[in-house]
């Protein structure tokens, strides 16, 4: 049995569910947001992309590749796993850990940005918020989201994000990325359909 | 519904097993930190129950569990077929009382571990820590995860495992799960020191030591008790050292990327020579960090979620 | 001594042609007698009542165990009308004094003929003879003697014992347990014992004793009687003494004819036993040889044990399962279902050959008027899911507990009395 940490326990059919951001889409997305990320920070000199696993990890490579491009220079990437700080782990069997890589510069005094492919009830940053705590000091976190679908716990909010997608709690929200699910768009659908 | 107790290796599929690696492979980066802690076990309780002396294992699930922000209790239980204390069952009862959430036992007598997880005393997830000539379980996987770092892999690997099998619950539990792993086992040991039945078990073996050595990718010494030549295992230490003994010669019969493992303590001069033991190709100091990662994964695997991990049918579960 | 009469309607006698049997003044009678108390006995067997050449009551010493009183109400609750006493009590049956004791003790309790066993060697240590012709003479009328829970392994005393029962009668039971072979040992030595650790009791170390003592039975021309005898190779040695006329006598216990090791997985002390649980094969072998009557009895070992005993790990637990209310219905699961045995065959095996070896005049005889009323009735068709908390005995260690078992036992007469009716054992 290998379990991923986003694993999906029934995923949305995608000839039912709809598309609504498509591949064209989420590049453009994304560019946005890479733009955004350097001019907010004035060129991204002390940043640090971290994704979360698993597609938030993959966005952020995406990200950095980006900003390699149009800054000339590449920031440092890599991962946070935030499984071991969820506060919903007693809700579900223990689920296997993602990677998570700090690159060699560590967070000390630097700007953390996260990376994630969903900001629902945002406990998963919350999660993330206390990781970052045990790893060191950074000077400031952003959050940066390919969608954000509203309905908040926490009193969290993403600094950039891809799309602004208005969804009821009935539904589900996936984002298929060509790395991990053979191609790229977001889906919204029923749950359980 | 997962199993709640890590009672044998021989438990475990091979996705358990790899699952209870990769976990420790993640976790293995604590140690490095300025803050060594993770909030996941916070205001669980873990009893260490040992009804014989370890303190190498008792401080390792200690750290283990108090790196998971556990709280931890050690319990030295006295009591022997010789000093009767208080009973495995009245024992068992106080921690039931005290609501402990995992016992980690290590006992003198074979199948102490699973009287304690089955016999209906307590609610808690077992781990064996070692029962008499049985098993060891977290042993054996910190073995395993050490070969993988070492090696890259344990899948094809050769590995011999030497000494007195009869008596070993190390060597036990290392023939379960390398074979699952996908290992070659051979263990070597004189006829006397491999158990009835061993023609039955999934691996070979070998009453002479230098032929295997220049197949190996690692051997793994186990300690022999000089007890066992007064109940004429064998005849004395000289010949016992001399027939299966690693030192330098044997060890220069070995190919260059070969391991020598040990799962402590060692008679060093005995199955072992301080040369060798010190040598870089051993893994003895490895071993026993990697026993605090693999710890921390088995007790995350089994305590952390709302059943354990390991054990469980997931429908679309990857073979 | 005039008590309640019986007559038993139409029970099949030796599982045979259904009869008639009349009861009265402690004897069978030729005809009913006025008053007598009928017990419609339609479609139960009519067995002569059983002989255990092999029981462990406890008393002296253990009564926390068990009890002459109860051990005996269980035997009669099993359909037994006589029990050996093996002498591990504590003060240990190696005098008259203690055996006259425990014989006195059945006696008054009622409910079955408890024959004392005299110990071999003195506390039996395997060092001395004990007084075997004082424990003889005495009013127990001592004729098995046994160290039975250790073996006799010492050649020269195991000959002088042979020899020196000679003088009245008396046969020799050996427990088989080369003791240098089985220190520590916790469970039949083979792969199991190797992969869960635990320290083997090969089968040799049985073996080895039988074939030394078969060979000496037939040198002094002494009785030799072996217990427990639990593996296929201790078959065939006694096959083979039997088979040049040796005076050997052999007995297997019901868990033997039913239980393998495999029971011994989860390390559950319930299956601890001494000599231990063996493999398919050997149970295979214990039930040819007890067809082909090469195994001359079913002796049931009744071993009980106080709830902590067995409630621990493995290596301390202590060894031993109860046996007599249960043994008939085992005995009927292994043989008869299978075709192994008739009920003649199980009257043979669990009374006839038990009474004749342990020289017990007054049971396992035919049913002819005059021969003291010893006898069980069983419902051959009934079935009964064993509970340990409603057994006779004061122990509960029953490897059968939640087992479904055929038959069951309706009566039991002991010298024309009713220690059991209805299925329930009669206050006295």
């Amino acid at each position: 049995m290998t379990m991923q940490s986003g694993a999906r326990s029934s995923g949305l059919d995608p000839t039912v569910a709809r598309a609504v951001l498509d591949a064209p889409a989420i590049d453009r997305a994304l560019t946005r947001i890479a733009h955004e990320i350097l001019e907010r920070t004035g060129g991204a000199e002390d940043a640090v992309l971290l994704g979360i696993p698993t597609r938030g990890a993959v966005l952020c490579r995406r990200l950095g590749e980006l900003i390699t491009r149009f800054e000339g220079r590449s920031i440092p990437l890599g991962s946070l796993d935030v499984t071991m700080y969820r506060d919903d782990l007693r809700l579900k069997p223990a689920r296997a850990l993602g990677r998570t890589e700090i690159p060699s510069g560590g967070i000390d005094g630097r700007l953390v940005i996260l990376v994630d492919d969903v900001l629902f009830s945002g406990r998963t940053v919350r999660a993330a918020l206390d990781a970052l705590n045990d790893l060191g000091r950074p000077r400031a976190i952003q959050l940066a989201v390919l969608v954000d679908r509203g309905h908040r716990e926490l009193p969290i909010r993403a600094d950039y994000v891809g799309k602004n997608l208005p969804t009821s709690l009935r539904e589900a929200v996936e984002v298929h990325l060509s790395e991990t699910d053979g191609r790229d768009c977001v889906l919204l659908g029923i749950k359980g359909e | 519904m997962g199993k709640r107790h890590l009672l044998s290796t021989a438990d475990l599929t091979v996705d358990d097993a790899n699952l209870i690696l990769d976990t420790a492979q993640e976790l293995s980066t604590i140690a490095g930190r300025a803050i060594k802690k993770l909030p996941t076990l916070r205001g669980r309780t873990v009893v260490n129950l040992f009804f014989e002396d370890s303190t190498r294992t008792r401080i390792s699930f200690e750290t283990a569990a108090k790196r998971l922000s556990a709280d931890v209790i050690n319990f030295s239980a006295k009591g022997s077929s010789v000093s009767k204390g208080e009973s495995l069952k009245d024992t068992a009862l106080t921690l039931e009382a005290m609501g402990a959430d995992a016992v980690v036992v290590r006992h003198w007598a074979s199948g102490g571990a699973h009287r304690l997880a089955n016999a209906g005393w307590i609610h808690s997830s077992v781990v064996n820590a070692g029962d008499g000539t049985h098993e060891h379980p977290t042993q054996a996987l910190l073995d395993a995860y050490t070969l993988r770092q070492r090696l890259g892999s344990v899948a094809g690997r050769h590995v011999a495992i030497v000494g007195d099998v009869l008596h070993s619950r190390v060597a036990r539990s290392n023939v379960h799960l390398l074979s699952t792993l996908g290992a070659e086992v051979t263990l070597v040991g004189p006829p006397t020191l491999l158990p009835h039945g061993v023609e039955s078990w999934p691996c070979a073996y070998s009453y002479e030591l230098d032929p295997v050595l220049p197949k190996c990718d690692a051997v793994m010494m186990l300690r022999v008790q000089r007890e066992r030549m007064n109940q004429a295992f064998f005849p004395t230490e000289r010949e016992y050292s001399r027939r299966y003994g690693l030192q330098a010669a044997r060890m220069a019969m070995l190919p260059e990327h070969a391991v020598v493992m040990h799962p402590g303590p060692m008679n060093r001069g005995l199955e072992i020579s301080a040369e060798v033991a010190d040598s870089v190709r051993s893994t003895i100091t490895e071993q026993v960090a990697n026993g605090v990662s693999v710890r921390m994964a088995v007790l995350y695997l089994l305590l952390g979620g709302a059943e354990s991990a390991i054990g469980n049918e997931e429908e679309g579960s990857a073979r | 001594m005039s008590g309640t009469s019986y007559v038993i309607k139409g029970a099949q006698l030796l599982g045979g042609e259904a009869g008639d049997l009349y009861v009265s003044d402690g004897v069978y009678a030729e005809d009913a007698v006025r008053g007598a108390q009928v017990v419609d006995a339609a479609g139960l067997i009519a067995l002569p009542g059983l002989v255990d050449l092999h029981t462990h009551l406890r008393e002296p010493g253990r009564e926390d165990a068990e009890t002459v009183l109860t051990g005996t109400r269980a035997a009669a609750a099993g359909g037994f009308t006589a029990v050996h006493a093996m002498a591990n009590t504590d003060p240990v049956a190696d005098t008259a004094g203690v055996v006259e004791q425990v014989w006195r003790l059945g006696r008054e309790a009622g409910y079955c003929d408890v024959r004392p066993v005299g110990a071999v060697t003195v506390g039996l240590k395997g060092e001395r003879l004990a007084e075997l012709g004082a424990m003889a003479d005495s009013a127990a009328r001592v004729r098995v003697f046994s160290d039975d829970g250790h073996c006799v392994s010492d050649a020269a005393l195991m000959r002088r014992a042979l020899e020196y029962v000679k003088a009245f009668g008396g046969v020799v039971a050996q427990h088989a347990q080369e003791p240098r072979l089985t220190e520590g040992a916790q469970m039949n030595e083979g792969e199991l014992s190797g992969v869960l650790g635990l320290q083997g009791w090969p089968a040799v170390a049985e073996e080895a004793i039988i074939a030394r003592d078969v060979l000496l039975a037939a040198h002094t021309g002494s009785r030799l009687h072996i217990c427990h005898l639990s593996t296929a190779g201790s078959v065939e040695i006694v096959r083979w003494a039997k088979a040049r006329g040796y005076p050997v006598t052999a007995e297997v216990t019901p868990h033997h004819l039913l239980l393998t090791e495999d029971l011994i997985h989860g390390y559950d002390p319930i299956y601890k036993v001494n000599p231990p649980l063996r493999s398919a094969a050997d149970v295979e072998a214990v039930r040819a040889g007890l067809a082909d009557g090469t195994i001359d009895a079913v002796a049931t070992d009744h071993a009980p044990h106080p709830v902590e005993a067995k409630d621990c790990e493995w290596a301390v637990a202590a060894m031993g399962m109860l046996g007599l209310e249960t043994a008939l219905s085992v005995v009927q699961r292994t043989m008869v279902e299978t075709g192994l045995l008739d009920w003649a065959g199980v009257a043979d095996r669990m009374s006839v050959r038990p009474a004749r070896i342990g020289g017990l005049a007054e049971h396992g005889r035919p049913f002819e008027a005059g021969a003291p009323a010893n006898l069980v009735l069983v419902d051959p068709a009934a079935s009964r899911v064993i509970e340990p908390g409603a057994l006779q005995s004061l122990s509960r260690n029953t490897p059968y507990a939640g087992m479904k078992l055929p038959g069951a036992v309706v009566a039991t007469l002991l010298h024309g009395s009713a220690t059991v009716l209805d299925g329930r054992v009669v206050e006295r």
